[in-house]
């Protein structure tokens, strides 16, 4: 079964936690390169990436043909989504394990969907 | 006396975890594999009080609940992988004559701690945990447990509905934890378990007999779930703590409801056979040498339902109990408990020194036993004045009939002469 393990950690915090440059910060990325190996040599790693800041998103909505764009995330939340992997597990037990070992997990959460498969 | 049906259908409620485990393990789908118990129980409770009960009623329900799987499975729309699952049980299945479960022991013992852990699992919400446990475990239909817990049926049907599809579509699964998380996991299936039992023990003598019968179910419950894990201590610690609080039921409310205390209740009525059963499972426990809370709680209720009056119940060692249980658990209701059996065992004011000190009255200023246990505190102490206000803010804080009616007498008690 596919999963998407999604990241959300608060960006206020982390400027805080993790300034870049940092030690913690070079620990926090070398916890993600960790995982992205660990994963990925387990046959578990389909695909993912991380994402810039919510500073840098634009939100697109149409309405009546209209196209119309506000700038910054759909809404404004304690916590943003920072970047998604997706994973093949045997069941949610195994998807949660995994999930469990993203840095993220740790000082935010992260969300584990299924993805459905219409094939 | 129980009536024919009465006892068929506990035959089926026995054969239920094993039954539903089976088929679980069998379709791998919670929904397909009620469907098929279901329609074969129908089957077996129309049949058997004609043809009797055969030798393995066990065998008899599996065999034709696998049938309908199978027929169920040809009717619908097939894919690739139903095609292939409906092969497989064929195969199994070749005549219509029952047959023994092909699944040994320790295969139908890892099945039903599969479908218990898979009920309990944390990431359904705990309503959701208990109303699967009631319906997939314990047999109970959707109405029943809809009446137990005083919800409309249709919201507990959605409620099992979408749990299943919760289930069916994240992925979650039906197996006994790996070693690193089975504690844990079996954590989280004694709180539900407590949870169905504590559901019960609130209900009142004016509720539904499904309601109070709450009690029973979670100790048929843990009772399965220890004859499935049998080395876990706090498994049967939770089996006698229940055992031995349900041993008193019938002595905890007047015909009229009232409640009455557990130092004036007729010991007469006490159930012996359960405070049998709680004993030696809390014997059990001890035995396995892993010490834990419900051991402890269990440990406290022996030794008040052993006690022949309540002048001979062993205070002083319900005092080292409770300093045992803090170490696990140290909530105020816990402390408010402790400090009630301190002032049994050394007298009032050494009750009432611990009950007046500000962290505890603080935390507990809206509990309403914490107001009356320093009020029968200060009326045994003779503080008549001081003990009237103490039931006065107990009174402020009782919405239940019975404990007003209770908490008003008291108060009468303690005029000032």
């Amino acid at each position: 079964m596919k999963y998407a393990c999604m990241i959300y950690t608060s960006e206020a915090a982390n400027a805080e936690q993790f300034p870049a440059g940092s030690p913690e910060f070079n620990e926090m990325i070398a916890g993600y390169m960790a995982f992205g190996e660990e994963a990925g040599a387990a046959g578990v790693l389909i695909g993912g990436d991380a994402l810039e800041d919510t500073s840098t998103s634009t939100t697109v909505r149409v309405r009546n043909g209209d196209i119309g764009t506000t700038d910054g995330p759909f809404a404004e939340t304690k916590e943003q989504l920072g970047g998604s992997y997706f994973l093949e597990c045997k069941d949610l037990d195994e998807a949660i394990s995994w999930a469990a070992k993203i840095p993220g997990a740790s000082h935010g959460c992260v969300e584990v969907r299924p993805v459905p498969d219409f094939g | 006396m129980p009536t024919p049906e009465r006892v068929l259908a506990q035959l089926v409620r026995d054969e239920w975890p094993k039954l539903v485990a089976v088929l679980v393990r069998d379709l791998g789908d919670l929904g397909a594999a009620e469907d098929a118990a279901q329609e074969a129980a129908e089957v077996a409770l129309s049949r058997w009080p004609h043809e009797g009960i055969p030798d393995q009623p066990g065998a008899w329900i599996t065999t034709v609940a696998r049938r309908k799987a199978i027929d169920r499975l040809r009717r619908e729309k097939v894919g690739r992988e139903k095609t292939e699952l409906l092969a497989q049980l064929e195969l199994r299945q070749p005549g219509p004559v029952p047959v023994e479960i092909d699944l040994t022991e320790p295969e139908l013992r890892e099945s039903q701690l599969g479908l218990v852990f898979g009920c309990c699992h944390p990431a359904l919400a705990p309503d959701a945990q208990i109303a699967l446990t009631l319906r997939s475990v314990g047999g109970l239909t959707t109405t029943e447990i809809a009446r137990s817990f005083l919800v409309p049926e249709a919201t507990m049907a959605q409620r099992l509905v979408r749990a299943k599809k919760k289930i069916a579509k994240a992925g979650i699964p039906f197996h006994v934890p790996p070693e690193h998380e089975l504690l844990s996991r079996l954590d989280a299936v004694h709180q539900i378990i407590y949870l169905i039992f504590n559901e019960g023990y609130a209900a009142t003598s004016g509720d539904e007999h499904v309601r109070t019968n709450l009690c029973d179910e979670a100790i048929r419950l843990a009772a399965l779930l220890a004859s499935l894990v049998n080395d876990d201590a706090e498994t049967f610690g939770l089996l006698a703590l229940m055992q031995l609080i349900h041993a008193r039921s019938d002595a905890r409310t007047t015909d009229d409801g009232d409640i009455v205390l557990l130092e004036d209740q007729d010991r007469s009525r006490w159930s012996s056979d359960l405070v049998a059963a709680g004993t030696e499972n809390l014997r059990r426990a001890l035995r396995l040498r892993q010490t834990g809370p419900f051991q402890i709680e269990a440990a406290i209720n022996a030794l008040h339902d052993e006690a022949i009056t309540p002048a001979v119940t062993d205070w002083e060692e319900i005092v080292v109990l409770y300093s045992k249980l803090f170490g696990y658990r140290r909530s105020p209701v816990i402390e408010l408990n402790w400090a009630v059996a301190i002032a049994m065992a050394e007298g009032p004011d050494a009750g009432l020194a611990l009950l007046d000190a500000p962290a505890l009255s603080e935390s507990l200023d809206h509990y309403r036993y914490f107001h009356a246990a320093r009020a029968d505190l200060l009326r045994r102490r003779g503080h008549s004045a001081a003990a009237i206000v103490a039931y006065d803010r107990a009174l402020e804080l009782s919405s239940n009939d019975a404990e007003v009616r209770f908490l008003t007498r008291r108060r009468a008690e303690c005029t000032p002469s």
